[in-house]
């Protein structure tokens, strides 16, 4: 039974059950794990899992369940579970299904070159990272090199006649190298990603690891200082990517964004544009429809420094009159679609990092943010975050320093983004992010 | 119920080291769940699922081999052996013979959750609702949501060992927004254990109320100081420090390889006498407890830290292997898609005898740190930052006004030997640990512990 089989199945099922509309989104797939330390493979891992989500849309009440079993009384036993748990939620006037369905034709998601690659020639691979890490002088340890890849189907039926599916694969690696010993100890972290493991340097992964771990060998806690900062790649992708989920329509109509008003404001500086792009091809999280079946488009969030759109599935859309931007986002079939960011993208400007710190004169270089999601007051703005990095001294990097918190409010910080940098990266944790360094002409530092 | 025949364990372990292999396990699980919550005064996502599957490994040498499938059905659990001893290129090994799975010791659940019709949980919701909604004309915005969770679970290994567990939980959370002129301000609390209805429907409004106050509170917060600063920490959620800053530092993955500031320290004086630390996963329905943990081996009390000298790592069986140790019940993993890792259960600081009255007192200028918005740690050095979600000043020995975007920041062997005082109020909050990409429930907690002095990142200029 394919997929799709599998998807329609449990629309029946449901609409069997009782409902007067129903989804299944169903998922199929594969992925290998293998972590390699010290020259030896420390474990290697072949998985397999499939699974169906079913929303069930009873007279404006919305239930869900999931289950792994996807045999016709699994099937019925998962319908008959969302159709009853619609019971118990309050009607929702802005609920159901979109108006309009769709995909875009999106090149590229698949990798048929994955299925070449033996384990044998990926354990090579992450053993490669590891020993590109090790080798610089001065590394003392590589903790974890691994190399990872996935593949799978994801269908999506609907009782409004909607039938969809694709497929995708996906393939990373990473290592987290150490430098210094003791209580001087520094770590860094190096990836990469791709459709397929040919997309990926070893090289480059090992050495970004020890590098980064290297730079901040003898970091000490610095005084505190307001200061220009630059923030790397890394970094940028983190605030980027948490600044990209207060701009959920869901999160504005609750009363939980910063943003929530501001639509049309100039918000940033007039260098900053900032889209949400289900369409690139490079982009980890690209897909043809969104978790509840409309076509995916890019979305212009911030340009010339003015906020154009909030992300919006189609519920959200109804509540504020507008169109989705096919932003239902699902993590698995293990959860309902909820609003979200695909992939983020920041747009690059023309400095390379050396101009930034120039522009910077004295500041601080941040190469790491630590509890990001705990630091940040979502409805306020305000921050304050651990934080480590290099000091910039008459425009070049200085001294490492650790230990420190870097403090400011979302649009404080927003509006003084001065300079964007050249060099843009994929950044796959704290969502997927596209982003370069950004100079940020002042923020406050606390030290000692 | 059994979700795999001893008979049928035994077979696939035996395909499972066809090729050898030191040790083999099979690990099964059958879970279920449901979650509802209100926001924006409505009830809404009514969720839940069933899923079963198993998970088996092969351990030769340093290297783990695994593989995972959804289902327990005969064929495929064959099949992923075989696949998994692909990995190795011994000789056959024969595994120990099985006997049925023993039940462990489990944690009292008077009333099981799926036994509570959904109906009820949602009118339990509408009345915290309610209740965070009149705290004050403030109160802008609630979201209340309640989870529930079952997860049976079968370990299988070629030692052997045949042992079960049957582990419930339950969470109600609150999170509360407030707003006064131009002023929000979020308060949250949780309520959770490894017990079932009976623990949430003794109180729930409190949690609501909890929720509210916090915000509240901080709607008249001034910004936090910057700089060092003593700090005494709250009891409960407070707990997250040692978790964070000592506790995943003590975990054996991390020890072994020497990506730990605790790795060579054992039987070495870190702290003062008066700090005792446990990590206890037999405690009675507390929310990081379970019969027995995710490679059958029983929980148990372990005794951390003793008057201030470092007793004991955290060890799974791997680990413990490895140290030519026994392990100390903590090799968790979230579910049968993970292999297990060391990680603590709960973990907490012992109770002293001071009251946070007189840890107080003693401070000229000073933080009172009540509750963590979460927090990170780096193992390898120890360096740790939290977000404080509620906060106070203490100015000459007195609690004054909240604060907020207070941040701790430091680093854990310094925050450690840094204590100077600690309060007899013990108490276990609700935490989920992440580490490798898994999530597990985690109890965090302690009585009021005063710390000398810690860097303070504040918003204050």
């Amino acid at each position: 039974m394919s997929l799709e089989d599998v998807a329609r199945r449990a629309v029946e099922a449901t609409v069997d059950a009782g409902a007067t509309d129903a989804e299944a989104w169903a998922e199929e797939g594969t992925s290998r794990r293998i972590r390699v330390y010290d020259g030896e493979v420390e474990s290697l891992s072949d998985a397999g899992g499939r699974g169906v989500g079913v929303r069930a849309f009873v007279d404006g009440r919305s239930g869900y369940a999931y289950g792994t079993e996807l045999s016709e009384e699994g099937l019925r036993e998962t319908a008959g579970a969302a159709r009853e748990a619609a019971e118990v939620a309050d009607p929702d006037e802005y609920g159901g299904l979109p108006e309009e369905f769709g995909t875009t034709a999106v090149q590229g998601l698949a990798s048929n070159t994955l299925v070449d690659w033996s384990t044998e020639r990926k354990v090579d691979l992450a053993l490669a990272v590891e020993r590109a890490a090790r080798k610089r002088r001065g590394v003392t340890q590589v903790e974890n090199a691994v190399y990872s890849d996935a593949e799978g189907g994801i269908a999506l039926v609907n009782s409004q006649g909607f039938s969809a599916g694709y497929e995708a694969t996906q393939a990373w690696a990473y290592a987290s190298a150490f430098a210094g010993e003791g209580s001087d100890l520094m770590t860094g972290l190096g990836v990469g990603l791709g459709r397929d493991p040919g997309a990926l340097d070893p090289e480059a992964i090992g050495a970004e690891a020890a590098d980064r771990a290297l730079a901040l060998v003898g970091a000490r806690q610095p005084s505190s200082r307001r200061c220009p900062v630059v923030l790397d790649a890394f970094v940028a992708a983190s605030f980027f990517g948490f600044i990209g989920s207060m701009l959920s329509a869901d999160a504005v109509q609750r009363g939980r964004s910063l943003f929530a008003g501001r639509e049309g404001d100039e918000i940033a500086a007039p260098a900053l544009a900032l889209a949400d792009d289900a369409t690139d091809p490079a982009g980890p999280s690209s897909s043809p429809f969104d978790g509840e079946g409309s076509a995916t488009r890019r979305t212009p969030l911030i340009e010339h420094g003015r906020l154009l759109s909030f992300l919006f599935d189609a519920r959200t859309a109804r509540k504020a009159g507008r169109a989705t931007t096919a932003n239902a986002s699902r993590g698995s079939y293990r959860a309902p679609p909820s609003v979200g960011t695909t992939n983020l993208t920041l747009q690059p400007g023309e400095a390379g990092l050396e101009q930034l710190f120039g522009e910077a004169g004295d500041g601080l270089y941040v190469t790491d943010v630590a509890g990001l999601h705990s630091g940040v007051n979502p409805v306020s703005g305000t921050f304050s975050v651990g934080a480590s990095g290099r000091l910039i001294e008459n425009g070049e990097a200085a001294s490492p320093v650790r230990e420190l918190t870097i403090a400011s409010d979302l649009v404080g910080m927003l509006q003084a983004v001065q300079t964007l940098g050249s060099e843009a990266r994929w950044v796959p944790f704290g969502g997927s992010v596209k982003a370069p360094p950004v100079l940020i002409a002042e923020m406050s530092i606390s030290g000692s | 119920m059994t979700l795999v025949e001893p008979a049928l364990a035994e077979r696939v372990l035996a395909r499972a080291l066809e090729r050898g292999g030191d040790f083999a396990e099979l690990y099964a699980e059958a879970r279920q769940g449901f979650g509802i919550s209100i926001d924006d005064r409505r009830v809404e996502r009514p969720q839940g699922g069933r899923e079963r599957g198993a998970c088996l490994r092969v351990v030769q040498g340093d290297s783990t081999y695994y593989g995972h499938v959804d289902g327990l059905v005969e064929e495929d659990l064959l099949r992923v052996a075989g696949s998994v001893a692909q990995g190795l290129r011994g000789e056959a090994r024969e595994p120990a013979a099985l006997s049925s799975a023993e039940r462990a010791a489990g944690h009292a659940v008077e009333i099981a959750p799926p036994d509570v019709a959904a109906a009820e949980k949602a009118e339990l919701l509408r009345a915290c609702d309610e209740r965070a909604r009149g705290a004050a004309s403030e109160v802008a915005q609630a979201r209340i949501g309640y989870a529930e969770s079952r997860r049976e679970v079968e370990v299988y290994n070629s030692d052997g060992r045949a042992a079960s567990d049957d582990r419930t939980r339950v969470r109600l959370s609150a999170q509360v927004v407030a707003r006064r002129d131009g002023r929000v301000e979020t308060g949250t609390d949780t309520l959770g254990g490894h017990a079932g209805w009976e623990l949430i429907v003794a109180d729930p409004e409190a949690v609501a109320d909890r929720a509210a106050q916090r915000a509240l509170t901080l709607l008249d917060a001034v910004d936090a100081p910057t700089g060092r600063l003593p700090v005494v920490v709250g009891n409960g959620f407070g707990g997250v420090l040692l978790h964070e800053a000592v506790g995943h530092g003590l975990e054996a993955d991390a020890v072994q390889k020497r990506a730990s500031v605790y790795a060579g320290r054992l039987g070495d004086e870190l702290a003062d006498p008066l700090v005792t630390a446990y990590d206890d996963g037999l405690r009675p329905n507390d929310w990081g407890s379970d019969g027995i943990d995710d490679e059958g081996t029983p929980t148990r009390r372990t005794t951390i830290i003793e008057n201030g000298r470092l007793v004991s790592y955290l060890y799974d069986v791997l680990r413990a292997r490895k140290d030519g140790v026994e392990s100390t019940g903590n090799g968790r993993r979230e579910s049968f898609r993970h292999l297990p890792v060391p990680r603590m259960t709960n973990t907490f600081f012992a109770p002293g005898e001071a009251t946070p009255d007189d840890l107080i007192a003693g401070v000229e200028r000073g933080l009172y740190a009540v509750s963590f918005g979460g927090g990170q740690v780096e193992p390898a050095t120890g360096d740790f930052v939290f977000g404080v979600s509620e906060g106070y000043l203490i100015e000459a020995g007195e609690v004054t006004a909240p604060v907020r975007g207070a941040t701790l920041v430091g680093n854990g062997l310094e925050a450690l030997r840094a204590i100077d005082g600690i309060a007899a109020d013990l108490e276990i909050a609700t935490g989920y640990c992440g580490k490798g990409g898994q999530s597990v429930p985690a109890g965090v907690g302690q009585p009021h512990v005063r710390i000398r002095e810690l860097t303070v990142g504040g918003t204050a200029s």
